[in-house]
């Protein structure tokens, strides 16, 4: 080794553990950990997409039937966001790797707003499933009629206490980086300060799905009655209430148990807007076959355990993003971010076969 | 060498015996009648294992035979090679064991690929004739004659439930000898498995799906018949015989059968489960053919335009003779149904099979509209139902 | 080339070891050292194997009268406690004993010494690991403790596991828990024996015991990820019901099946595949030959991996599954015998015209070579379809497993602990009292396991608390083994823990082994090796000489030039 070199090496030894010969050595045995930890990864998803694939080839009309409650611009924008997250984690490698723990900041910090949007978006996805009784298993109770006593302010109640912890944590964050700022102790400051506008991502990606439902809301008011051709077209459908199906919930609502919705219909003559309701992006809960609460078993499986990766993956993100404030990456040390950044391309994949598989049946 | 058991009688004590004893007989008054004289399957010919006898119970089905015969084949393979590795090792340990701890192996070549290929290939040989024997035998079991009577049997926790095709039931599994027997296997609650160790049959019974089980006996005899899927608390009481008879008649006579605790719905639902389920629904959807919870009393169209209505003599006739009146929509190539007759595998004698599947379907649309009796407490001939 | 005072700083006593490197309780608890945390696993799984066995002769007792009289000094079990006690030996047994028993206690100590490297590649994963397999063990434990028992039996068979009322919540999440720490375990030795070789060291310069390792985690890496999903589905289907495997709510019991044994076959080949490399070392030391068709050997084990993967249904030839694929399992299954036959054949060749010393750890691995050469023969009897569809789930299978599972890994364990024990304490055992041990575990496993042949054969089947009076003989004899048993075993490691305390001191490398691990000190430094170890032909056992002064083998290369006999053997590959 030349002078120079031993020199450097003293000076960046402190990222080299002292069962490694060599940097090289160090990097290679993470960089094949990774990738085994990915296959492991892989493999535990392919549990899952098995069993997809039998209930799909076994209950063909399950999935038929069940599909049209997800919505596939809720999905596609995820899908969006997601590979934009995906690009940003690239950069952050390239920066990583040219020693720009600046830039490289910025790029994990954008790959982590992504990810928390995502989730935001995931939010306001499962709201609308259980304010419409689309829960997981044997709790599955599909009701239109469901979501008035639980809705606060035109908000559905799922959706609050769901964004209650990404609420607590923004304001953890704020104040830790203001006590940071104040004490002066600033990578701590900038890592909090990193980690509130991650979780304001969250909040985005609730504002963005939730101005969208309002959309197809107002949309289905004005034109649930006449303009079914474009129904179609648009194919809009996360299967919301329109306002006047509330209302007109309301008024049933003391007489009948839950559940009791489609006699309800018929007892009180009412039906004529009802039935429309139940247009092929509403279907009569009756017409469903009794297992489609199969399908959304698998839905939430699936798309649960690819949140909990991303939530894992912007756990990796901020201990990555923190590096970066510590400066630590260098042109011949940059594993970690290398690693955290193949973690986060399969979350990504999966997503990516996810998406079709759920959302874009037919 | 071989390990030999002592025989039973040598080593069991007194007390066992008769309480063994004492088992027996309550078996054998449960069963009533002339069961040809007990076979005690533990019967124990020999005490060399080199016999099969030594190994299997009774052979009472007719692919028995080949299955033990293939047992013996794979123990003297085997033998064969275990004796000669043990002999081998022994040899070597004693020859070229360290003396005087001094260490002076000889010199021998560490590889030879030849001797490496023809330890790997010739063995081989020897498992294809394993796989080949084993997976006709195999066959055999699975591919059951086109005259064999049909046995439905129900497990649950913990007991069993045999109903042959009269609709009587019995909780002990009776045979004829000579008449093969296909078993319909299904289970009530969890996990069970069907087994008959004097048959060699085994199958799984699976909740939610139906497997089947064929034999032939052709030894009469009283044999075991036990649960061997862990199925709970009560497993190892999941125990019953199997009595195969020496004719029909002697069956028939010398059985304590139990009527059947259902009602007429009750046993058309049955009967959906078992033939229809497969095509058609009962959740309004229609599948290969109509859902059967709209059919009663619909009113539609034949894919030949002529109109109907579904009531019980169009249903009789459809299950009879599927093509003649197809309903729109649903008949394959021009006039022909995808369905299959059921002349002759439904009864259609009053009060018979189809009057319960009619019934069932009835059920489907008010449940109210139809009798809940016990088919057992009904007499004998039932008027048709009214038109 | 060496002077002597560094020869005997590298091979005598040395002062300080990774025992004494630093004392206290949380010197251990958080220690990365891989020879610490070996120490430890071996500690828990030792823990593992006694509870579990004790289970075992609980539930023998149980089986000594056919009405479950038991023995007469031992009192009735209920039916439901019988229940639990075989579920609770097997599960235990499987997955907190058998599987991380050798990758755990002796792969953690011995492949990264085998490569001449510090440590395994990541050595905070590797204590993972072992938190893990506590976490996973005290879940397991804690379904006895909290949730009312496991009556499942340990393959939890759906829907029986969804409805019961016993604690197998805890004991999957157990299970879940335990795959990961095997998932770290196979982990890190898959990238330690891929980047951390010592310089020069190829693949064909590794020992048999890494490939086999190598082999194993290939396997716990590729498969132990589908028992994971598979077991948070179970736990989902028990809490939500979300209809996947029950079939109440439309799901499929036997798809269950199919994932459980997408894992549990392979992992019957994570339990089987490091003995058998234990026993490639063993026979070839003992013997002080080159092990005979080291390729072969070396490829079989990477072979029984891969085919291992192909056949797990045939634990399902009677579930209902179809002909067809009942048919295929079969055919693929009997190749599996091939490369098990044909190291069986390597190690009978690797001992002719050997030097065999037959003590305690060579006479453990006699022991594995007769009893796994039942178990897999008797294999071939469970491939066989007909025979298969009359055998299955029987004792004849209970018989099998055991002889594959006991007879052989615990046997080969046993062994592996006696070779490396003085390596790893630096202190030599009781070889008689040894020997003795060994043969007790010999005959009483045989006295156990052997009638439970004739018993399924018969037509007993498994799990039965009470069973016809006609077997009551052969149980009672297996009962009576299953205790010679259990005090072999006892005895076994009473012999190792005094050894380890009492034992008088035993070199650096008492039994002329050339692989790597013992070029260091007895017991080794914490670094491992103070010098660079001379990286040999872990075969070539004519590379070591005696060295009086220090009464161990030493390599060549230090040992006094004058003093050195000839090379016998040219060093060939």
């Amino acid at each position: 080794m030349a002078d120079a070199a031993h020199d450097d090496h003293h000076d960046h030894g402190e990222f080299i553990a002292h069962h490694f010969d060599s940097a090289e050595q160090q990097f290679d045995s993470g960089k094949l950990g990774i990738w085994l930890f990915l296959v492991t990864e892989v493999l535990f998803f392919s549990g899952l997409f098995v069993a997809y694939t039998l209930y799909r080839n076994h209950h063909p009309e399950i999935f038929d039937q069940a599909h049209v409650f997800l919505d596939k611009y809720l999905g596609g924008l995820n899908t969006i966001v997601l590979l934009f997250s995906s690009l940003t984690m690239a950069l952050a490698v390239r920066a990583a790797q040219l020693g720009r723990n600046k830039n490289c900041g910025i790029y994990i910090l954008i790959t982590m707003v992504c990810a928390a949007m995502f989730l935001g978006v995931k939010a306001i996805e499962y709201s609308h499933k259980w304010d419409i009784g689309i829960f997981p298993g044997s709790l599955f109770a599909l009701n239109y009629q469901h979501p008035e006593p639980t809705m606060i302010a035109g908000i559905s109640d799922y959706l609050i206490w769901i964004s209650m912890i990404p609420a607590i944590l923004l304001v953890l964050f704020s104040v830790a980086s203001i006590v940071g700022l104040l004490t002066k102790k600033t990578v701590f400051s900038k890592l909090m300060l990193g980690m509130a506008i991650t979780v304001g991502g969250y909040f985005l990606g609730v504002f963005a799905g939730y101005s969208y439902m309002e959309a197809i809301m107002d949309h289905g008011d004005e034109s649930h009655a006449a303009v079914t051709v474009e129904h179609d077209d648009q194919n809009i459908h996360m299967v919301s209430m329109t306002i006047d199906d509330e209302k007109s919930g309301a008024g049933h609502d003391g007489d009948h148990k839950e559940g009791d919705h489609a006699h309800a219909e018929g007892d009180h003559g009412h039906g004529g807007h009802h039935e429309q309701a139940y247009d092929k992006h509403h279907p009569d809960p009756k017409s469903l076959s009794k297992d489609v609460k199969i399908f959304f078993s698998i839905y939430y499986c699936m798309t649960g355990l690819h949140a909990i990766h991303i939530i894992a993956g912007i756990i990796a993100l901020a201990w990555v993003y923190w590096r970066c404030l510590l400066g630590h990456w260098r042109t011949d040390y940059f594993g970690p971010v290398d690693y955290v950044g193949l973690y986060w391309h399969l979350v990504d994949l999966i997503w990516i076969y996810l998406f079709p598989l759920l959302y874009l049946i037919d | 060498m071989i390990w030999q058991f002592p025989t039973l009688t040598a080593l069991q004590s007194t007390e066992a015996l008769e309480q063994l004893a004492i088992k027996q007989r309550v078996i054998d008054s449960s069963l009533g009648g002339t069961v040809p004289e007990y076979v005690l399957e533990r019967k124990i010919e020999t005490s060399n294992p080199f016999n099969q006898a030594y190994w299997f119970p009774e052979q009472a089905s007719t692919y028995a035979e080949s299955v033990d015969s293939l047992y013996m084949d794979i123990f003297f393979i085997s033998l064969v090679f275990f004796v000669a590795i043990v002999a081998v090792m022994v040899y070597f340990c004693i020859v070229y064991r360290r003396k005087g701890g001094v260490i002076a192996p000889q010199p021998s070549s560490s590889h030879n690929t030849t001797i490496e290929i023809l330890w790997s290939v010739l063995p081989s040989i020897l498992l294809v004739y394993m796989f080949v024997e084993g997976a006709g035998t195999f066959w055999e079991m699975k591919v059951p004659k086109t005259d064999s009577e049909e046995i439905q049997v129900i497990a649950y926790k913990y007991g069993w439930q045999f109903i042959y095709p009269n609709g009587d039931t019995t909780s002990e599994l009776h045979l004829v000898q000579d008449q093969p027997v296909v078993l319909k296997l299904q289970s009530k609650d969890v996990l069970h498995s069907f087994f008959v160790p004097a048959f060699r049959q085994k199958q799984d019974i699976v909740p939610g799906r139906y497997t089947t089980a064929y034999i032939e006996p052709n030894k009469a005899g009283q044999y075991r018949l036990s649960c061997n899927e862990y199925c709970g608390d009560g497993h190892s009481k999941m125990r019953t015989a199997c009595i195969v008879h020496v004719s029909q008649e002697d069956r028939l006579a010398n059985t304590e059968w139990k009527k059947p605790e259902y009602s007429a719905w009750e046993n058309g639902e049955h009967l959906y489960k078992i033939h229809c389920a497969g095509c058609h629904n009962i959740n309004s959807i229609a599948g290969t053919g109509p859902a059967l919870n709209l059919t009663w009393n619909r009113e539609g169209k034949t894919a030949g335009g002529e109109a109907f209505k579904a009531n019980e003599t169009y249903i009789k006739e459809s299950i009879l003779y599927p093509s003649k009146k197809i309903v729109e929509g649903f008949g394959a190539e021009g006039s022909i149904s995808k369905m299959n007759s059921f002349k002759g595998i439904l009864s259609e004698t009053p009060g018979g099979d189809i009057d319960h599947v009619i019934a069932f379907l009835r059920y489907l649309q008010d449940p109210d509209s139809v009798s809940s009796e016990k088919l057992k407490d009904l007499p004998e001939e039932k008027p048709a139902a009214a038109e | 080339m060496v002077d002597k005072t560094q020869r005997n700083k590298i091979f005598g006593t040395p002062e300080t070891t990774f025992l004494n490197h630093s004392k206290g309780f949380a010197s251990w608890a958080f220690t990365v050292d891989h020879k610490r945390i070996g120490i430890m696993y071996m500690i828990g799984v030792t823990i593992a194997l006694f509870l579990a066995g004790f289970f075992a002769l609980v539930l023998r007792s149980h089986l000594f009268s056919f009405d479950g009289q038991g023995l007469p000094f031992y009192g009735k079990l209920s039916n439901a406690d019988y229940n639990q006690m075989f579920t609770l030996h097997g599960a235990v047994m499987v997955f907190s004993f058998i599987i991380p028993s050798i990758p755990g206690a002796l792969g953690n100590i011995v492949l990264p010494m085998m490569l001449g490297t510090k440590d395994v590649a990541f050595p905070r994963m590797n204590l993972a690991s072992f938190y893990l397999w506590i976490i996973g063990t005290g879940c397991l434990l804690a379904a006895i403790l909290f949730g009312g028992g496991l009556d499942t039996g340990w393959t939890f068979y759906t829907p029986y596991s969804i409805e019961t009322d016993t604690g197998v919540i805890y004991a999957t999440f157990g299970a879940f828990i335990l795959g990961f720490s095997s998932i770290f375990t196979g982990l890190n030795f898959l990238v330690t024996v891929n980047t951390m070789r010592a310089k020069g060291q190829t693949w064909f310069k590794l020992p048999l015991f890494i490939w086999s390792l190598y082999a194993t985690a290939i396997i716990q890496v590729l498969a132990t990820p589908v028992l994971g999903i598979t077991l948070l589905m179970l736990i989902a289907e028990s809490t939500l019901h979300i209809g996947i495997f029950d079939p109440r709510y439309g799901g499929d019991p036997v798809l269950f099946q199919h994932f459980f044994w997408f894992y549990s076959h392979p992992a019957v080949y994570i339990m089987i595949l490091p003995a058998m490399g234990v026993i490639s070392e063993l026979i070839s030391v003992y013997s002080q030959k080159r092990i005979f068709g080291y390729s072969f050997i070396a490829f079989s084990s990477v072979a029984i991996a891969l085919l291992g993967f192909l056949v797990w249904g045939h634990h399902m030839f009677t579930s209902g599954q179809s002909v067809v694929m009942t048919l295929i399992f079969s055919a693929i299954t009997f190749t599996v015998a091939i490369p098990s036959a044909v190291k069986v054949f390597n190690w009978l060749a690797t001992l002719y015209k050997g030097s065999i010393l037959l003590n305690t750890p060579m006479c453990y691995a006699l022991a594995f070579i007769f009893l796994f050469g039942i178990g897999g023969l008797t294999g071939l009897f469970l491939g066989a379809l007909s025979v298969d569809i009359h055998l299955h789930d029987t004792y004849f299978v209970v018989a099998h497993f055991h002889f594959v599972m006991v007879g052989g890994t615990l046997t080969a364990l046993l062994g592996g602990l006696y070779h490396w024990w003085p390596k790893i304490f630096g202190r030599m055992y009781n070889d008689t009292l040894g020997r003795v041990s060994c043969f007790l575990v010999f005959v009483g496993f045989n006295v156990t396991f052997f009638p439970q042949f004739v018993m399924g054969a018969r037509g007993m089947p498994r799990r039965y608390a009470q069973y016809d009076p006609e077997f009551q003989i052969f149980h009672q004899i297996s009962t009576i083994g299953a205790f010679v048993l259990g005090f072999g075993i006892l005895g076994a490691f009473l012999v190792l823990v005094h050894a380890a305390f009492y034992g008088k001191l035993a070199g650096a490398n008492p039994f002329k082994a050339a692989s790597l691990e013992w070029q260091s000190s007895s017991p080794p430094d914490f670094h491992n090796f103070t010098h660079t170890p001379i990286l040999n032909d872990p075969y070539d056992f004519d590379a070591l000489v005696y060295d009086e002064e220090l009464d161990t083998y030493i390599s060549r290369e230090f040992a006094d030039p004058a003093k050195v006999p000839p090379r016998k053997e040219p060093v060939h590959h």
